[in-house]
């Protein structure tokens, strides 16, 4: 006998029953009881939720200014690829910010927050939303006092220069912000960006597929396995569909 | 208030891999079986779906199909002085969640372990002296490679594994793998079509006699229907493999090679997004009643049972027995007790050979699609002017081209900025990466326990890793470095870069998912706590399956020796312990 509920518990219901559990409202039950036969299910998918560019949902104006000057200097505008700005990295980071990853809702976060063994992983109490909060205020902070300048009015040689300095941990920031952690973040979450799907919002017109010659989102390459050594000849795809199905030209 | 459900046969803890095959086998006997599982149901249209499945974010770097920590996490520290802290985000392993377990987005290598592997201690200490393993742990353990040879054939036709066999009945076959032990019979399904490195390793290898293979893969090379008559289709090469689930149904795992028959039984039944707390024991604790579970809204089922199956993979499964009481907990210390002893991992370094002129297509791939060279492995090589014991597979296998994750650069490279650019394209298709993938000895202070200060969402402990590479593993791996870059030169190339394993074992960077030990098998229940049938020394109407029953691991992926240890545990419940319930099926 099977017990089917009406609606396939996705995975958004999923997470928040799972955060239900440990507040101590009042719960759904997402448990199911399956015997006697696949519970398939017709249009019970789960597909991404596509990012539109346009506004910002984490940052403040100044807060986006600065990381668009940011992940334009990580990702610099040249002649394999757009920049960092223009592929929509910031915009990336923004809307990674709200979710799940911005609120580390999927990951351990109980006390005790003790030093760690560098092989004991990140031990902070901060959320990424939190991290990135205080380190955008605490760079500007430290740029303000030191140079008299904000990130932003850098010329780009200096911004460089900048981000050396913060990766390699000789800047000492202001409010306890570890500059050598702060910069892994922006950097891991701007290499995302660039190199995600487009439907979260970075690799715009999938420039950086195109840049590697990655397809994408292909599926099948059997008639390819056993041509070595040869280009393969097929343009990228996204989840998204291509640019040219959206009247915009390769 | 806990509520009291109607009694089952069996109930198992956790639907994947070994709760998809002991399941079936026991319906198959009549039983009534009811899985609980901790995840969601999963299925391919829906879960895998190929709309979406190419998802690099969501399935490979926010890991949407895996564990969450916010649900169950371990703490972990190198050696016992040390104070653990819990693993905050999963990074060194990565445990799976949902019905198809991890055997949803595995990679498919499927191996044989040798009859030299299950005597590990007796082999060594009578080439090599018992010296040579005196900072060791080493155990046997229980069985012979040929008791074991009928159940990976079990395993390897149900789960449709394309290879060549190297030893068919004691005749060698060329192409295969010399150093396996004697098989019946070959693979049910070829070798997969090679892509361009494995093809150039397979050659460095063979001009400097070496002998490589095809690499054991449950990706299908061809269509192939299953004994329970359920049919697969030939992988694609797609390239979203390890940490995906195949929406291609070309890849086994339970929901290709078992759910379809299991599902439609009426005496088969999975209750899902229902986690096990613990396994219920009788006054005296001699035996078990059955489980308690909690749904996802907080209510609490006792779910009584005859017979009880932990299966929840190897780490939950030893967690779940120290939370239940079933066992003494090892101490270090004294050396006593059981659960938790020997704790293993695997022992990996790897090498990279960029190239100007070679284009490999390195998104052309699949999770076990490569080749193999195991001269270096276990026993096949004599070590007795060498200063440690083990080895390692030498693995040419390139899963993918995904670029998030994927993207070698030459040493020295700065991570951003135009010269990053510039090394990130000039590396992405020319480099070849290989890599070892070397035993893992237990060692008396690589141990799991409960964790005195992290607790669960539920209130209860963590459980605690204490865990490095022993020295004898480390020279091992560094070995087999020696022996990589030696492949590494006779391939050319403009450049090497070899990645050696060192002391500190970092949980942050991906490894593997081969945590093996903590409830061994063995003979005598003063060093294992389970017995050869993986049947619990101290509450027999407990079984405990999967890689925890490793006494120590070889150096090669576990779940070919794990399916073929759960087939093996369901033939002796079905052919012995069902004849009298509740009894041990060997005298302690
Ligand atoms: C990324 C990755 C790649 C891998 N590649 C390979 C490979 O190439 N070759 C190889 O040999 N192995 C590989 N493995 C390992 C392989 O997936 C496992 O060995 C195999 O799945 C183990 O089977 P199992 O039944 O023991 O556990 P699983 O298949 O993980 O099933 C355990 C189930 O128990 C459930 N569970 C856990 N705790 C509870 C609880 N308290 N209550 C209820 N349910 C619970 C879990 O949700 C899960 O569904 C890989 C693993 C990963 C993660
Ligand atoms: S590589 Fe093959 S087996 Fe793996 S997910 Fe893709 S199609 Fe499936």
């Amino acid at each position: 006998m099977s017990h089917r509920y009406p609606i396939r518990m996705n995975r958004r219901l999923f997470l928040s029953s799972v955060a239900m559990l440990t507040i101590t409202a009042p719960a759904v039950s997402f448990a199911r009881t399956i015997s006697g036969s696949l519970p398939w299910e017709p249009m019970a998918s789960d597909p991404p939720a596509r990012v539109i560019p346009g506004g910002w949902q984490f940052f403040t104006p100044k807060e986006a200014a600065l990381v668009e000057a940011i992940v334009d200097r990580l990702v610099p505008h040249d002649d394999l690829s757009i920049g960092g700005k223009e592929a929509g990295c910031a915009v990336y980071i923004d809307r990674q910010l709200v979710g799940a990853f911005g609120t580390s809702s999927r990951l351990y976060t109980q006390g005790p927050f003790k030093p760690a063994l560098p092989t004991q992983g990140y031990q902070g109490e901060a959320d990424p939303a939190q991290r990135y909060r205080a380190g955008l205020a605490a760079m500007d902070a430290f740029l303000k006092q030191r140079d008299g300048k904000t990130f932003v009015e850098l010329k780009p040689e200096e911004q460089d220069a900048f981000l050396t300095e913060m990766e390699a941990g000789k800047v000492d920031l202001p409010n306890g912000v570890k500059a050598a952690g702060f910069f892994g973040l922006l950097l891991q979450n701007t290499m995302e960006g660039f190199f995600a799907d487009p439907i979260y919002g970075g690799n715009k017109d999938m420039a950086s597929w195109r840049m590697l010659g990655f397809p994408g989102a292909r599926y099948d390459y059997r008639d390819h396995v056993a041509k070595h050594n040869q280009p393969y000849p097929l343009t990228p795809v996204s989840i998204a569909g291509r640019p040219e199905w959206l009247g915009k030209g390769a | 208030m806990t509520r009291i459900l109607p009694r089952k046969d069996v109930v198992i803890v956790g639907l994947g891999w070994t709760g998809a095959i002991l399941a079936n086998e026991l319906t198959d006997q009549g039983l009534d079986v009811l899985a609980v599982e901790r995840g969601p149901w999963r299925d391919t249209a829906t879960d895998f779906n190929i709309g979406y499945a190419q998802d690099e974010l969501r399935y490979s770097i926010r890991r949407d199909l895996f564990l969450q920590p916010v649900v169950e996490t371990m703490t972990m520290r190198n050696d016992p002085s040390q104070t653990a802290l819990p693993m905050r985000d999963f990074g060194s392993f990565l445990p799976g969640n949902g019905v198809g377990g991890a055997g949803v987005h595995w990679n498919g290598h499927t191996w044989r372990f040798w009859d030299s592997d299950f005597k590990t201690k007796t082999n060594l200490t009578n080439k090599y002296g018992a010296a040579r393993i005196a900072d060791l742990q080493v155990e046997d353990w229980g069985v012979t490679g040929a008791d074991m040879e009928p159940y990976y054939d079990q395993f390897e036709y149900l789960a449709g594994i394309s290879g060549k066999a190297g030893n068919i009945k004691g005749q060698l076959q060329e192409g295969g793998n010399p150093f396996e032990d004697p098989r019946a019979r070959d693979y049910p399904n070829p070798p997969m079509q090679m892509t361009y490195a494995p093809t150039l390793f397979a050659e460095a290898g063979r001009s400097m006699g070496l002998h490589p293979f095809p690499t054991p893969s449950a990706n299908m090379s061809r269509a192939y229907t299953n004994p329970l008559g359920i049919t697969l289709g030939q992988c694609t090469f797609c390239g979203f493999c390890e940490r995906f689930g195949c929406a291609n149904y070309s890849k086994s795992s339970a929901q290709t090679t078992v759910l379809p028959v299991l599902m439609k039984k009426a005496n088969f039944e999975v209750r899902t997004d229902s986690e096990v707390l613990h396994v219920d024991l009788a006054s005296g604790g001699k035996s078990a009643r059955g489980v308690t579970y909690i749904d996802s809204s907080g209510e609490e089922y006792f779910q009584p049972a005859d017979l009880v199956l932990l299966c929840a993979y190897g780490l939950h499964n030893v967690r779940l027995m120290m939370l239940s009481g079933i066992g003494k907990i090892y101490d270090p210390n004294s050396g006593e007790g059981t659960v938790g002893r020997n704790y293993c991992y695997q022992t990996n370094a790897g090498v990279q050979v960029f190239f100007d002129d070679k284009n490999f297509n390195p998104f052309i791939a699949a999770g076990a699609l490569g080749q193999t060279i195991d001269d270096f492995n276990g026993d096949a090589f004599d070590h007795g002017g060498l200063d440690f014991v083990g080895g390692a597979g030498i693995n040419c296998i390139p899963t993918n081209g995904r670029p998030i994750g994927t993207r070698p650069t030459l040493p020295g490279t700065p991570k951003w900025g135009s010269a990053w650019k510039k090394a990130t394209v000039e590396g992405y298709k020319s480099t070849l990466s290989f890599s070892s993938q070397g035993s893992s000895y237990a060692t008396r202070a690589n141990y799991l326990d409960l964790d005195p200060t992290y607790k669960d969402r539920f209130g209860r402990p963590l459980m605690r890793m204490t865990f490095d590479f022993p020295d004898n593993d480390v020279r091992m791996s560094n070995y087999l470095c020696d022996r990589m870059e030696e492949i590494a030169k006779k391939l050319g190339g403009k450049q090497y870069a070899v990645g050696r394993r060192k002391k500190g074992w970092d949980s942050v960077p991906y490894q593997s998912t081969h945590n093996t030990g903590g409830a061994i098998m063995g003979t005598d229940p003063k060093r294992s706590a389970v017995n050869v049938f993986l049947q619990s020394w101290d509450v027999p109407n407990v079984f405990v399956i999967g890689a925890s029953a490793f006494p120590q691991n070889a150096g090669k992926n576990p779940t070919g020796t794990v399916g073929a240890l759960a087939f093996r545990a369901a033939d002796a419940i079905r052919n012995q312990y069902l004849r009298n319930p509740g009894a041990p099926l060997v005298q302690a």
